[in-house]
């Protein structure tokens, strides 16, 4: 009933606007042509000088407003570099911005059309054509310059002594690997996926390289101010690894692995003090559109302390050692229970996996 | 009708341009309903062809748009009336996240494509070259009504596809695979995808035909004296575009080619390594890479939204010079800057692909050349200022829009400066800033170039004006609405919200925006009820509309206005006039304008 009462009301709208507009028309044609458009030039010419106005003021207000939701501190080395290209970028192109949109604007109000005035003949004048090539030529040249520089720097290869991590996205979750003890990862193919037996990753077990390799799904445990190397790739379509507080985005691509490294500098408890917000954490978000649970597809990013990471990494327990263990006694009903026991436990992260959660 | 209108020949000897002349000079031959208005070879009908196709498919995206945006603004709400409407994607009145995905995909591929490629080029090339650069008609009419007929063959498979059963497309309107090649990865990849594909090749053909033919007709059928450095700006801008479109099409088409391949052949040139998880099968593909569609589409991609963005600068520009009064400042480096956009618009595209693990050497490259592209877009907007200044400047509705535009392009041109550069990027790809940017750049402003051609030459389409006052309202509430709802995108771009997301309540780090949702919703709700009104203005003033009682209402220079009011086809009764200057002679010489059939003064330079 509401909306058929909406839809009346526009309707009627729109008959009111249309028969105004109508009358004018005529009325238009009564006062003749020229009178006419004088009036025309007159009031837009006044709403442009007003548009300008109110929307400089707008653009301020709406600064102020968001000023708090925005940018909250970068929380890795490398979000740091990006926010301060940022800024640069937002004081030049803020000081470009302010001076063309006040001439568009300034000068629709002040040209407009007179009987006094005479247009100026003006084709074209060399030497302001060159200044306004080069003037923005070099503004640009400054800003590719900082930009190369940070990005070279973001990009460049991580330090030796970073922990490696491997990150893999799927429909619609994340799961982790840790090398374990011995560094390496051991070998994968996606063939031996079996998420029954929750080898969510393909590990090839004849490889003595994946037996302490650690998987989890969910959350991952970073320690603070260590360089951290993620190893990114895909189980299914492109998902794209994004972690808004480090300023980290990397795309997630079936077949061909990606890297991308930081290092976090705050730990979560500290950044819940520092934000304010009892509920913050670091959240991985799937950047790139993958199928309809794209907006789900979340992860989490546990940073804790040296000490707190050590305690927790020797409390985890390698897949391979899970897997036998369910081989061993194989009941479905338990693996089932155990899945649901994940959800509280950190260390039942694999089987949460392995239940496709 | 007119024979007393032919003014501009009089007292000079006129050489006959004589392509095709003496069959239509008179203009006898018979038309029944269907060739006039169907099967029409007669480039004004065939731009009122794509004209009102681009109007009919920029009404259903844009109410695409409304109804995701219901879902982004009122993530709690339901809306019985969307089941009624949609059954069983909308259930008990919420969109699913399939439909939602399906409505984001199709809003994208009906706006790029179909209104601002199709509509927009369609329409303005098919228009003005012949009429601008004084010819009969195109170099081959045949062709230009195939062109036609493709686009609306393309327009019919892509209507069809949704109303499939497991709906349209719904990979993004950049159809990325490996999800748009697996039906079992998406719903909308089943055969919502294999129609997206043949829309887009049908698409493709129409546009290579239209192309070909824009570009035929600008090199050889030009008036006499009609030198390429008379033409008016926006045959320059069409020129290229067509350039573009020409060159870059066929390359998407190869990609899509090779997608329909991996999706029913069984080729892997886009899959590798896939394990599905809602079938649990691992498919036998190996050795593709995802990453070179990527490349093969944005090869397109980049130089589509050039293709979306010069005919309005060319419109903008002429419009704009006309109605100042005034001559566009600086003609050389405007075509300078447009050819630098070209040749730059085929080394930008892996800027879509910075985040996908894209060597750093190879990304540093496209930083550079893609901020290169701020040079001639900067030349632009200097030159469009200096034209304004000191102008006599005639608030026309089409002239609003013109300056509309000028202001929509820095806004979203200075944010591409973000996004070009790799650095900034890693933080703001694939955000709401992303969208903002874009949207503004190529959405909004390449709209108001749109509506400032429609106003202009309305009067030459129809022989009738537009209601001023609801083109007025059309503006002002157009222009400050879609600052309204784009401008604080920026904001949640920067706060690093992620597009193509169907709600945000689960994320701590992106639900602080829910009342500027909200807000937004409700002036696109109000922008595109405004939308509408210009379409009822539009049909209404076509039949209803003040008649054009003057050959050359604004005022202008160029050879369009020279035609009858009505133009029949063939567009003029006696001779082809003969041009003898540059389109922009205005204020010059105390005169108000002279018209480029006027020859040239004793004391007067030659352009």
């Amino acid at each position: 009933m509401s909306t058929i009462f909406l839809l009346a009301i526009l309707l009627m709208g729109f008959v009111i606007t249309f028969q105004i507009a109508k009358a004018s028309e005529y009325v238009g044609i009564l006062k003749g042509e020229k009178r006419n458009n004088e009036q025309n030039n007159r009031i837009n010419g006044f709403l442009m000088i007003v548009f300008l106005v109110l929307g400089l003021i707008g653009v301020y207000w709406c600064n102020e407003l968001f000023k708090g939701k925005i940018l909250g501190k970068a929380a890795s080395d490398h979000g740091e570099k990006i926010d301060s290209m940022l800024y640069i970028t937002i004081a030049i192109t803020g000081v470009v911005f302010v001076i063309t949109q006040v001439l568009l604007f300034w000068f629709a109000y002040k040209y407009q059309h007179s009987e006094k005035r005479k247009s100026f003949y003006f084709p074209h004048n060399n030497k302001l054509e060159v200044i306004w090539t080069v003037v923005p030529a070099i503004a640009l040249t400054v800003l590719v310059g900082f930009g190369l520089m940070y990005w070279y720097q973001i990009t460049g290869d991580a330090p030796k002594d970073a922990l490696q991590v491997e990150v893999t996205g799927k429909q619609f979750n994340w799961i982790f690997r840790y090398p374990g003890k011995d560094g390496i990862f051991g070998k994968k193919y996606y063939r031996d996926i079996d998420d029954a037996k929750n080898n969510s990753l393909g590990l090839i077990f004849d490889d003595p390289n994946t037996h302490d390799d650690i998987v989890l799904g969910q959350t991952l445990y970073l320690p603070v101010n260590q360089p951290v190397k993620m190893i990114i790739g895909s189980r299914d379509v492109i998902h794209d690894v994004g972690i808004v507080a480090f300023r980290m985005k990397m795309d997630a691509v079936p077949g061909t692995p990606t890297t991308m490294w930081f290092t976090p500098k705050y730990t979560t408890d500290e950044m819940k003090k520092m934000t304010g917000n009892p509920d913050f954490e670091y959240e991985i978000s799937c950047d790139q559109m993958c199928g309809k649970g794209h907006y789900s597809m979340k992860g989490i990013v546990k940073v804790v302390t040296a000490e707190e990471y050590i305690l927790w990494r020797a409390k985890q327990k390698p897949l391979y050692a899970t897997i036998m263990e369910n081989e061993a006694a194989p009941a479905p009903a338990a693996v089932a229970d155990s899945a649901k026991k994940a959800v509280v436990n950190p260390e039942g992260d694999a089987k949460l996996v392995a239940a496709g959660k | 009708m007119s024979t007393d209108l032919s003014i501009h020949g009089a007292g000079e000897a006129v050489v006959t341009h004589d392509t095709h002349n003496g069959h239509h000079e008179e203009h006898h031959h018979k038309e029944t309903f269907i060739t006039k208005y169907v099967f029409s070879q007669d480039h004004k009908m065939i731009c009122k062809q794509f004209l009102i196709t681009g109007m009919i498919w920029a009404i259903l995206g844009g109410l695409m748009s409304v109804l995701f945006r219901l879902q982004l603004g009122y993530p709690d709400s339901t809306f019985p009336w969307l089941e009624d409407f949609l059954g069983h994607w909308a259930k008990g009145g919420k969109l699913s996240p399939e439909a939602y995905y399906a409505l984001v995909t199709m809003h994208g591929t009906v706006l790029v494509f179909f209104v601002l490629t199709g509509g927009l080029s369609g329409t303005f090339a098919n228009f003005l070259i012949p009429l601008q650069v004084g010819a009969r008609d195109m170099a081959s009419p045949f062709l230009n009504m195939l062109s036609y007929w493709f686009f609306w063959m393309a327009s019919v498979v892509i209507l069809c596809s949704l109303f499939l059963e497991t709906g349209p497309a719904a990979g993004g309107w950049t159809v990325y695979p490996p999800l748009s090649a697996l039906g079992d990865a998406s719903i909308g990849s089943k055969a919502g995808m294999d129609f997206w594909i043949t829309g887009m090749a049908l698409f493709v053909v129409s546009s290579l035909l239209g192309g070909l033919n824009y570009i035929t007709t600008i090199l050889n059928m030009r008036t006499k004296g009609m030198s390429m450095t008379r033409l008016p700006l926006t045959i320059w801008a069409l020129f290229f575009t067509a350039i573009l479109g020409v060159l870059s099409f066929p390359v998407l088409l190869s990609g899509l080619i090779l997608l329909l391949f991996d999706r029913h052949v069984g080729t892997s040139f886009y899959l590798s390594d896939i394990f599905i998880s809602s079938t649990q099968k691992a498919l036998p593909n190996e050795g593709g890479s995802p990453i070179l569609f990527q490349h093969l589409f944005w090869f397109l991609g980049h130089p589509e939204v050039y293709i979306i963005i010069l005919p309005a600068m060319g419109l903008v520009s002429e419009v704009m010079s006309i109605n100042a009064r005034k001559p566009i400042f600086g003609y050389m480096a405007m075509v300078g800057s447009i050819f630098a956009i070209t040749v730059l618009a085929f080394l930008v595209w892996a800027h879509h692909m910075f985040v996908t693990g894209l060597n750093p050497l190879l990304g540093s490259v496209f930083v550079l050349l893609t901020l290169l592209i701020a040079v001639p877009s900067a030349i632009k907007v200097f030159n469009w200022l200096t034209t304004l200044w000191r102008g006599n400047i005639r608030l026309t509705p089409a002239m609003l829009f013109a300056i509309g535009f000028v202001s929509m392009f820095i806004s979203g041109g200075l944010t591409g400066i973000f996004l070009g550069n790799s650095t900034l990027d890693i933080h703001l790809h694939d955000s709401y800033f992303v969208i903002a940017h874009f949207h503004i750049v190529m959405g909004v402003s390449a709209f108001m170039g749109m509506f400032c051609g429609v106003y202009h030459w309305f009067p030459k389409m129809y022989g009738r004006y537009m209601n001023n006052t609801m083109a007025y309202i059309h503006f002002w509430v157009t222009f400050i609405g879609a600052y309204l709802i784009f401008w604080p995108m920026h904001y949640e771009g920067l706060a690093g919200m992620p597009r193509r997301y169907v709600e945000y309540q689960g994320w701590s780090s992106f639900n602080q925006f829910g009342d500027l949702n909200r807000f937004i919703s409700t002036v696109a709700m109000v922008v595109f009820g405004v939308q509408l009104m210009f379409v009822f203005n539009f049909f209404y003033s076509i039949f209803k509309g003040r008649k054009v009682t003057t050959q050359n209402p604004w005022g202008a220079n160029t050879l369009e206005w020279t035609t009858p009011i009505r133009p029949g086809h063939g567009n003029w009764t006696g001779e082809i006039p003969e041009v003898h200057r540059w389109a922009y002679d205005y204020g010059k010489d105390g005169k108000e304008f002279i018209p480029q059939t006027e020859p040239l003064g004793s004391d007067e330079q030659h352009h």
